[in-house]
């Protein structure tokens, strides 16, 4: 049975809400099946290593999102409301009631959290890592992030990925 | 499926993917190798995810079944 350790590399590089699930669901069954994993956060995945997680959603630029209720009968919550995107996405403060609208809905139906997801990743042994050149740009600092964040650059991560058998860019 | 001894019921009803699984992980590293743990999940992707998870941790899945009500209930061997 022994065989070479499976491995999966991501590159995360979008830090709302939504972009945040895949990494951290994928990381943490993949670690669950015995797999070696590294995410590699850079751009605007870099505030998801932050200690105060802010992950927020907007519909703007996402036309196809859902807009369901996450409260009343179950005929009412499968209702998707015809809001044009243009509305969705310009209305000041729609970013909030979208961000508040999915959180409550992943958790009425059983969907972890990314603070949930994000810990248990560390608790596996997710390795992770900011991207040293966009923490610089971006103006983000080591002590900003989880402790368990390590800090690399292209090369650091383009090694790890070197021998994966699954790499992501998300 | 009679004679089997579950030392463990692990009852995951209501989280969702990846949770049974991360979960079950989780369990399994507290208890002893040839040891029996029941699963029940209420994740329809649980079917497949465990049958998948099996694989590749080379633990026994003995069983894995839905049971109606909206539940599904797994057994896992721990071999290693």
């Amino acid at each position: 049975m022994e065989q070479k350790q499976n491995k999966l590399a991501m590159i995360s590089a979008r830090g709302t809400l939504d972009w945040a699930y895949p990494p951290f669901i994928l990381a943490t069954a993949a670690a669950s099946m015995g797999w070696e994993v590294g995410i590699f956060f850079t751009f605007y995945g870099l505030p998801l290593l932050k200690k105060d997680l802010k992950a927020s959603v907007s519909p703007m630029g996402n036309p196809a999102m859902p807009m369901k209720m996450p409260f009343g009968p179950k005929g009412f919550q499968n209702i998707n409301w015809p809001i044009p995107n243009l509305i969705t996405s310009n209305i000041p403060g729609f970013e909030n009631v979208a961000t508040s609208l999915m959180k409550q809905t992943f958790k009425s139906k059983g969907v972890a959290s990314i603070e949930e997801l994000r810990e248990m990743s560390i608790d596996l042994d997710v390795k992770m890592m900011g991207c040293q050149m966009t923490m610089d740009v971006f103006g983000f600092t080591k002590d900003e992030f989880i402790d368990e964040a390590e800090v690399g650059g292209a090369a650091a991560f383009l090694a790890f990925a070197a021998d994966a058998n699954v790499s992501l860019f998300i | 499926m009679s004679d089997v001894k579950i030392v463990k019921t692990l009852d995951f009803s209501g989280l969702m993917c990846p949770m049974p699984v991360v979960k079950t992980t989780k369990a399994l590293k507290e208890l002893e190798v040839n040891d029996i743990v029941e699963m029940i999940s209420t994740d329809p992707g649980s079917i497949p995810d465990m049958k998948a998870w099996a694989n590749q941790t080379k633990h026994e899945l003995l069983d894995s079944k839905e049971e109606g009500n909206g539940k599904y209930r797994f057994l896992i061997k721990k071999t290693h």
